[in-house]
């Protein structure tokens, strides 16, 4: 951790509360997220995990606190891989860069380097429906990539997919956060995924989401999902996570 | 820090010989990666020879066909009615084929799709402009946006008596009714295409910082492109429908058209030509018909809404 505490903070949250009516979704959340950093987002439904990445995206307004981003570009991936079916899966990775005004020939070929990151050079020509589920989120992922944002934002992207290819898509992910050196905020459900990726899982609280913990993740890297290690501290998770859930059930 | 996963390699490290190189991890990822996206791609299903592909859809057709002409037949042999009213398959068939080698039979014909295809793109123009206000101005939409499906259910029919009066017996006359039949179907096509874009394509167009134009552009429009295609087809039917109603009402003269030339037919009690008529303006709209499903489903398959 010492090392990146000293990198530069990038996401910046004080005491932001953000409700829907009567609903208060969010509760005085306090969060900073620094360069390079892979925070996960851990919580049980209701716990506004979503709401939180959608306010750092600026998809939604803050009811109070301050949010800073510093001006910083911000991606954000869903559950859907959500690619638009008239276009190629190389369309679809150059239209953040067709949009961003990028020549014709510069899109095409920064689409292909894309394409080769999430290792999908072959698939270019292809339509989004010829492709499987995790193939459409590395695709989905590419398209991030190419708006070429600071801040990567993902709301469990991979809750749809079968365990082995999630496994794999794990390893993928991580391979692609070192290299190209992003900072990434992960929201999940999986006690062991967050485990898995995260430098930090951030623990929050249901009705109203809080941060209840902050857990600093520092087995080695590359790590496995079955490893002991993530094994034992996704327990220890677990435990806090399931308790907070008992809280809801009188 | 060679090795990928620690744990799993310890065992058999102990074990194999020293010349037993461990894979690079970078490419036992491209390995496992690329073999998962094998595994779950679906192998291409042949779906046999064109040949019995066209005669698996053909030979119900034919035989439908095949079953109304058998009915027609019974009903003339059983003299139903006089033979000179309702005559047999074979005068009609041998009329409708001198009749189409006429050079008059197909000014007729072209005359009677200039107005179809001029009165069915203004219809679109005309369609396109409406949906496209309505679904954007929620007040316009509440104005009008249940008049454009009031209109769509009216029969074309009543209008004429006043496009007449409008617009005496001229082209203008059809051409009024025409549009006034197809353009609702347009501008509604239009309006539940960009009404029901998907959610998560609307998030990713807000994600990827669409605005304005470029959200029109690069999102509303080509989303919405199946629903239009859906009205300009419905467009079609109703303009076509209208159009003949119109043809024989409104005789403007010097235009021989198909339905000037049925109506000539019925004067002269010439029951072989009308039939041979009828089967002229439904086998256009069957054409047409398949020129729009064509489409249609070519879009389909391109976005994977079929079953390929």
């Amino acid at each position: 951790m010492s090392l990146l505490q000293q990198t530069e903070a990038v996401v910046r949250l004080e005491s932001i509360s953000k409700s829907y009516g009567d609903l208060l979704a969010l509760d005085r959340v306090s969060l900073t997220v620094r360069q390079g950093e892979f925070v996960c987002l851990l919580g049980a439904s209701g716990c506004g995990k979503s709401t939180l990445l959608s306010l750092v995206a600026g998809l939604d307004g803050i009811s109070g606190g301050s949010l800073d981003i510093g001006g910083r570009r911000v991606s954000l991936m869903f559950q859907e891989a959500a690619l638009f079916p008239w276009l190629s899966v190389r369309g679809n990775v150059e239209l953040p860069l067709r949009l961003a005004g990028v020549s014709r020939t510069e899109r095409r070929k920064r689409a292909d380097e894309l394409l080769d990151i999430v290792r999908l050079r072959d698939f270019g020509d292809k339509r989004p429906h010829e492709l499987s589920g995790g193939m459409r989120q590395r695709v989905a992922l590419a398209r991030a990539l190419a708006q070429n944002a600071d801040i990567l934002l993902m709301d469990e992207p991979f809750g749809a997919l079968d365990a082995m290819t999630r496994d794999i898509l794990h390893d993928e992910l991580e391979r692609i956060w070192r290299e190209q050196q992003l900072t990434v905020m992960f929201v999940t459900h999986n006690v062991r995924e967050a485990v898995r990726l995260g430098d930090r899982v951030i623990l929050l609280s249901s009705r109203p989401g809080r941060v209840i913990e902050d857990y600093a993740i520092t087995h080695e890297r590359p790590r496995r999902i079955d490893s002991p290690e993530v094994s034992g501290q996704a327990a220890e998770i677990t435990d806090r996570l399931r308790a907070e859930v008992a809280r809801h059930g009188h | 820090m060679a090795i990928k996963y620690p744990s799993a390699r310890a065992g058999l490290e102990g074990t194999t010989a020293q010349a037993d190189v461990p894979e690079a991890p970078e490419k036992v990822a491209a390995a496992e990666v690329s073999g998962l996206d094998a595994l779950e791609l679906q192998p291409h299903r042949d779906r046999g020879r064109l040949s019995r592909r066209i005669w698996r859809s053909t030979w119900p057709k034919v035989l439908a066909i095949g079953i109304v002409l058998l009915i027609w037949q019974i009903a003339v042999w059983s003299e139903w009615k006089p033979i000179y009213v309702l005559p047999s398959p074979a005068t009609v068939f041998t009329d409708l084929g001198t009749v189409i080698t006429t050079g008059d039979f197909w000014d007729g014909v072209r005359v009677t799709m200039t107005r179809a295809f001029t009165g069915f793109l203004l219809a679109v123009a005309i369609g396109t402009i409406i949906g496209a206000l309505v679904s954007q101005f929620a007040p316009l939409r509440a104005a009008i946006g249940s008049l454009i499906t009031g209109l769509q259910t009216m029969p074309s029919i009543m209008w004429f008596p006043l496009a007449i009066l409008l617009f005496q017996l001229s082209e203008s006359a059809i051409l009024f009714v025409v549009v006034l039949g197809a353009a609702p179907s347009v501008a509604n096509g239009l309006i539940s295409g960009i009404d029901y874009v998907p959610r998560t394509w609307l998030r990713v167009g807000q994600v990827l910082g669409m605005r304005g134009f470029a959200k029109y552009r690069h999102l509303i429009l080509p989303a919405s492109l199946p629903s239009f295609i859906s009205g300009l087809k419905q467009g079609w039917a109703f303009s076509w429908r209208s159009l003949m109603a119109g043809e024989l009402l409104v005789i403007v003269p010097g235009a021989l058209s198909i339905g000037v030339r049925m109506q000539q037919a019925r004067d002269l009690s010439d029951s072989s030509l009308v039939i041979s008529y009828i089967i002229v303006v439904l086998v256009i709209g069957i054409l047409i018909d398949v020129l729009f499903n064509t489409a249609d489903n070519a879009l389909r398959k391109r976005w994977g809404l079929v079953g390929s």
